[in-house]
Parts: structure tokens; C-alpha cells; sequence
């Protein structure tokens, strides 16, 4: 197996999909010769041609609603939007269309065959519209799947399976981690299953929960927490929607304890959704109350982005006082 | 890469340009009694294309009036007539290929209608009874067929523009010898996504049609506070896209520009854009009263221009239809669409089970979970679910 960083892992998955099925088309804004800003797509034009590989104008509703009609119609259609922040102009053409369009067709229709691509988060000094986590304006919408991969290996096995499922999928990529995930991946063709999550590391103590960059978060607080005799077990949700109640709803049974890390502001964030649930399932269990640690209720900031996030030493703190409620 | 047109002139003085820099002319053919105007080139038609085009008229006049009236007694919620722009609907579904991809706005029923769709099928959908092709999900007129290439309606508008230049795109890219159609009224072309469409469609090449009805009004709101600009064909000019404008009441000049735009869509992978200059007889929908907003002179001067009675006389004119014929087919289809009323209004709803249907390609666990609580709780208070009560 070779180590290669994200970007090169999701350039791998993308050439596999495209080779696999010449109905797959791959666009976005500057994704065709120059490879996308962060050269995702280098190569691709070349190898697969203008009709299938190329740029569009820069309208990301115009891709969305193009992406629609394309799937429509029986092709693959794999969008880029070039920054999570700006998915917004997009959201009617995904959040009323892609996602209702088998639906409200009574399944005449659909666009399972959509997969948006669009790298998300911040620890890269990139200010509010750089850096944003939108997944909760897309998990709360039936019909849409939401991925977040965490590492080299997982983006391309989640890609291509997101590629491959029949729904439409929303695929946020974690930017930071583009170039500084580096990790052994196989060279074929290979799917992680969609709607399940994985326990990374076994413990008992307490159930910690993320996904995409902030895996490496939780875990950097774990291994803080072991130093003071806490056993954290970790768990990498990788799909949002549909989410794998299951897998985190044992793991809490066993430890008593969860806490919950994303980078979105915590109002109406997804650890809500969580905690509610798990609340259900394990109350006769839990031993202290559902902890989030989150974005705070602002917008993403610039230079403040340290104090922002819910890093290590914020996960850590809750982590111990979570052990001692 | 350039930059500027082809035909940039230089000038040495501050010179604007206006709307009305731009002159763009509308194809007419057919007179108001019938005849056509002596220098005019017809399009490609027969005896048995007339028909069907009358039929589809006829069949479509009489449902809108029924179904209005059925809306008025409480039978149905919801409903939209297409009366007074048959031309432009029926004109262009008669130009195009049965296996052209139609995306529509929401009041394009003869189109529909013209390939096929049964009077039984319209019921069924209106009535969201078990037997709808949409199971019951979308008010009525939401109507779609994967086999007569008819994409289903979404209420919210526009967004089937940028979608038909990506059914367009996969067509030519399929390689298949098709196109796709999509019909919007002028108040859906401010919307973004008209914009997001038109542009996409001429940069990229997709063989697609966009036929603007351009029917005066969207809800109450007329052409004068919709845009400022000529109409919406000079959008079409700017996108650098073939664009023409019609009498969208004249049925030949309708069916001409949409035959030759697919013709030029086909052989150059490019998108068309045709406007068609109609006026809405009706009101927008049944929850709507355009007495509010328009006078009954402007309504009675455009009755003078119904691009039904004007088809018709021409087919008189021609000896393919009879008074009589023509009797004979409203009688037929008032007849038809009343059985299949009382049809279709006594079929129970779409079945409970299918709430969960089609989220996903499958259901997920927690859709199944949350089907088999909701059956506990109908079976619980059977009165308060009378549509589902007794099936669940």
C-alpha cells in the first residue's frame, strides 16, 4: 500500500468511478484543467475528456440544478462546490430538489446518482466564508445522505461507495486534512459502507464522538485523559444521514458516558440530535449528562479561530468533568 | 481568449444602448379568422397532426373547466387551468420526438395530455388516490410520467430550467437523437436559477428548448413590474443563445419555431430559446382572483385572440373539422372526464405505508420504526385517521 495524502486519495476514487462507468460526469468552478483550487480533480480533464470533465460558470445553483437534470436522466453526476460556505445559493436545487425528487415523484423519478463534493471546516486561517461546517443544514432534510471522512483511507472507500449509492450525498471534505492526512491507502478499487459508524478505540470509561477533522481532536483529548487513568472509547460517526444509532447507542450502554465534538456552532448543531437520541435509548445508563463540546454561537471568525474551536484542551476539560458529575 | 463579440465597433462619444437598440420580431401565421398570411411558410403538418393538436385542445379546455368546477364543490383542493395558452403548449409538445424529455412549470397538462397521459391518470393523480402514479405526495396538477418522458412538477419554480439543461447534456451526451423541452412562464425567468440555467446550457452546448410562456400575469403581478427589459427573448440574445420570439396563440407559428429549434438544438448541441407572446385566460390558480387585478375589457379583448377557436377555424377552413365534429368531441370528453371523476374520487388514498417510501432508495431503520409507532397510534384512535384507519 502506498502513502498518499486526502487530496490524492479522493483524485484516486474519483479516476476509479470514472473509468468504472462512463456515465459519470465530474464539474464544478475550475475543477477542469486547473484541477480544482486545491487540484482535487487534477488530471481528470486529461484523462477523461472536456464532455466529462469540465467547468461550469460560477453559479452554484446552475451546478446544483444541473446536477439534478443529469441524474435525472440516468448519468452520475459528481459536483464540486468549491467551499462548504458557499453551497448556500445551491440549497434550494439540493434541499427541495436533489432530496425530494425520487419522493415527490412517487419514485417515477429520481437523482440518486448526485454526489456533491465540497470541502468544508476551518484551521486554515480562512475567516467566516473559508471555513464554515454547514452538515446540520443537511441532515435535518429527508432524502439526502451527509458524509465526513477523516482520513486518506476512508475519503476514498466513503467517495466511491458515495459515488456508487443511490441517493443523493452531500460529501464534506475536511480541508484542513487535505495535505496533512497522509496515511496508507490501497491502490484498488474498495467502498466503506455508508450509515456506519466506526469505533476507532475500545475504552470504558466514556463514549467520545466526532467525525471528519475533528476525529483527530477527540483523540488528541483521549490521550490526555488516559494520562489521568480515563479509558475514552472513540467513535467516528462518518455518516451523518441516515446516522448509526446502534453502534454509538452500545458503546454508551457499556461506558455510561458521551460526549459529542463538531466544529458547527452548537445551536441546532448535530450533537443536539445525538444527545437527544442516545438520551432515549440509554437513559437507564448514563451515568452524567450528554456533554457537547462545539463551535461557539458565532460566526466562524479569523483570528480568534484558537479560541473558537472545540479542540483538545476544551474536550479534555469536559471529558474530566463529565467523570466527575 | 477574447474577451468581446466578434462585431465590436469602436465609437468616440458616449453612446448607450437600450431595450428597444434591440428589435426582435414575432413570427405570425395564423390569422384571427382562420387564413394564414399570405407570405407566410408553414410549418410541417397534416390532417392527422391537426387532430391531435384539436383533440389535445378540446380534451384540455373541457378538463380545466370541470376540474375548476370540481375544485369550486370541495372535491379536489387544488387547480390550474391552462386556458387560453393551448397554443403554446400544444404547438410545441407537437414539434418535438415522444422520447424528448419535457420538464414543465406546472400549467403545461395538454403537454402531457398530448403524449398519452389517460383521463383515468389525471384523476388518479388529482384525487392522490392509490392509484397515482406520485403516491399521493404532491398537491394536484403535480403530474410526471417516466414513460412518456414527463418530468414530474415541482411547485417551486424555476428550478426545472437548470435541470433541463442537464437532462439536455446527458441526452447529447447518451448520444441520443433527442432534446429536452422546458416551458416556464415570464415571472419563474427572475428567478436565479433561469440565469443559472440559460447560461449553463449556451457555455456548455445542451440540446435543450426553453419555451417561455410569456402569458402577461405571474399570480397578479403583470409583465410591467416583472421586467424592464425586452421581454424575455433578449435574455436568450444575451446568453448568446438561437432565440425567437412567437404569437403564442397562433398554433402554427407555435408548432414552426419549435420544429425548426429542435431541428438547430439537434444538429448544433445547442439550447433554443422561444418566446411565446400569450395571454393567461384564467386566473393563475383556483386559490386566486384576477378580478382583483385586471379588467374585464382586457379579459374580453384577449378572448378575441383564443388560440383554440382561431385553430379551429383554420382546420374548417381546411375541411378537417365540422361544427358538428367539433360538438361531438366536447360532448365526448365532458362525458369521460365526469366518469372518471366519480372513479376516481371513490379509490382510497395512497396507503399509509408508502409515508416512507422513497425518502431513500430503501427505508432506513429509523423511517421503519417510525412507520410501525405511527400504525400503533392510528390503530389507537381509528377516527382521528380516517384515511388510513382499518388499513394499517
Amino acid at each position: 500500500m502506498a502513502k498518499i495524502n486526502m487530496l490524492q486519495a479522493i483524485n484516486d476514487a474519483l479516476t476509479i468511478a470514472m473509468e468504472a462507468d462512463d456515465k459519470t460526469v465530474l464539474f464544478g468552478e475550475d475543477v477542469g484543467h486547473f484541477g480544482g483550487v486545491f487540484r482535487a480533480t487534477s488530471g481528470l480533464q486529461e484523462k477523461f475528456g472536456r464532455d466529462r470533465c469540465f467547468n461550469t460558470p460560477l453559479t452554484e445553483q446552475g451546478i446544483a440544478g444541473f446536477a439534478n437534470g443529469l441524474a435525472s436522466n440516468g448519468m452520475t453526476a459528481i459536483a464540486e462546490i468549491q467551499f462548504a460556505d458557499y453551497i448556500f445559493p445551491a440549497i434550494d436545487q439540493i434541499v427541495n430538489e436533489s432530496a425530494k425528487f425520487r419522493y415527490r415523484s412517487g419514485n417515477e423519478f429520481n437523482v440518486g446518482g448526485i454526489i456533491y463534493r465540497t470541502p468544508y471546516g476551518g484551521g486554515i486561517a480562512g475567516g467566516h466564508y473559508h471555513s464554515q461546517s454547514p452538515e446540520a443544514y443537511f441532515t435535518q432534510t429527508a432524502g439526502l445522505k451527509v458524509v465526513v471522512p477523516r482520513n486518506a483511507y476512508q475519503a476514498k472507500g466513503l467517495l466511491l461507495a458515495s459515488i456508487r449509492d443511490k441517493n443523493p450525498v452531500v460529501f464534506f471534505e475536511p480541508k484542513r486534512l487535505y495535505r496533512a492526512s497522509v496515511g496508507e491507502v490501497p491502490e484498488g478499487d474498495y467502498e466503506i459502507e455508508l450509515g456506519k459508524a466506526e469505533v476507532v478505540k475500545e475504552g470504558t470509561d466514556i463514549t467520545l464522538l466526532a467525525w471528519g477533522a475533528q476525529m483527530e481532536i477527540i483523540e488528541n483529548a483521549a490521550q490526555m485523559a488516559a494520562k489521568k487513568g480515563i479509558s475514552c472509547e472513540i467513535i467516528d460517526l462518518r455518516t451523518l444521514a441516515p446516522w448509526d444509532v446502534d453502534t454509538v447507542a452500545t458503546s454508551v450502554k457499556k461506558t455510561g458516558r458521551l460526549l459529542i465534538n463538531h466544529e458547527a456552532p452548537l445551536t441546532g448543531g448535530f450533537a443536539g440530535e445525538i444527545a437527544a437520541t442516545i438520551q432515549e435509548e440509554c437513559f437507564l445508563y448514563l451515568e452524567s449528562p450528554i456533554s457537547r463540546v462545539c463551535g461557539l454561537d458565532t460566526p466562524y471568525p479569523l483570528v480568534h479561530e484558537k479560541e473558537y474551536m472545540p479542540d483538545a484542551l476544551k474536550t479534555f476539560e469536559a471529558i474530566k468533568a463529565s467523570m466527575k458529575y | 481568449m477574447s474577451n468581446a463579440t466578434s462585431t465590436t465597433e469602436t465609437v468616440h462619444r458616449v453612446s448607450f444602448l437600450d431595450k428597444d437598440s434591440l428589435s426582435i420580431p414575432i413570427l405570425k401565421i395564423l390569422q384571427a379568422d382562420g387564413t394564414t398570411f399570405e407570405k407566410a411558410v408553414l410549418p410541417v403538418i397534416d390532417q392527422p397532426l391537426a387532430e391531435k393538436i384539436y383533440d389535445t385542445c378540446v380534451f384540455t379546455r373541457v378538463l380545466d373547466e370541470r376540474m375548476l368546477g370540481a375544485q369550486r364543490q370541495g372535491r379536489i383542493s387544488f387547480y390550474m387551468t391552462c386556458t387560453g395558452e393551448e397554443a403554446s403548449i400544444v404547438g410545441s409538445v407537437a414539434a418535438l420526438d415522444n422520447e424528448d424529455v419535457i420538464l414543465a412549470q406546472y400549467r403545461e397538462h395538454a403537454a402531457i395530455r398530448y403524449r398519452g397521459f389517460s383521463t383515468e391518470q389525471f384523476m388518479n393523480q388529482m384525487f392522490s388516490n392509490e392509484k397515482d402514479l406520485g403516491k399521493g405526495r404532491q398537491m394536484p396538477i403535480h403530474y410526471g410520467s417516466q414513460a412518456l418522458h414527463y418530468q414530474t412538477i415541482s411547485s417551486p419554480l424555476a428550478t426545472q430550467i437548470p435541470q433541463a439543461t442537464g437532462v439536455g447534456y446527458s441526452l447529447k451526451m447518451q448520444g441520443k437523437r433527442n432534446v429536452a423541452i422546458c416551458y416556464f412562464g415570464e415571472g419563474a425567468a427572475s428567478e436565479g436559477d433561469f440565469h443559472a440555467g440559460l447560461n449553463m446550457a449556451a457555455v456548455l452546448k445542451s440540446p435543450t428548448i426553453f419555451f417561455c410562456r410569456n402569458n402577461g400575469y405571474a399570480i397578479s403581478t403583470p409583465t410591467s413590474e416583472q421586467f424592464a427589459g425586452n421581454g424575455i427573448a433578449s435574455r436568450g440574445i444575451g446568453y448568446g443563445m438561437h432565440t425567437i420570439r412567437v404569437d403564442g396563440n397562433d398554433m402554427l407559428a407555435v408548432l414552426a419555431a419549435t420544429q425548426q429549434a429542435r431541428a438547430y438544438a439537434l444538429e448544433h448541441n445547442a439550447p433554443v430559446l422561444i418566446e411565446a407572446m400569450t395571454y393567461r385566460l384564467g386566473a393563475h390558480s383556483s386559490s386566486d382572483d384576477p378580478s382583483g387585478y385586471r379588467s374585464k375589457e382586457e379579459e374580453a379583448k384577449w378572448q378575441q385572440h383564443d388560440p383554440v377557436k382561431r385553430f379551429k377555424l383554420w382546420m374548417m377552413n381546411k375541411g378537417w373539422l365540422s361544427e358538428s365534429d367539433d360538438q361531438g368531441l366536447y360532448e365526448k370528453y365532458r362525458q369521460e372526464v365526469l366518469a372518471a371523476v366519480k372513479v376516481a374520487e371513490k379509490l382510497p388514498v395512497t396507503h399509509v405505508d408508502e409515508i416512507i417510501n422513497d425518502v431513500y432508495d430503501t427505508p432506513t431503520p429509523r423511517l421503519k420504526q417510525q412507520l410501525a409507532t405511527l400504525k400503533q397510534h392510528i390503530k389507537k384512535y381509528p377516527d382521528s385517521y380516517p384515511h388510513s384507519a382499518g388499513r394499517v
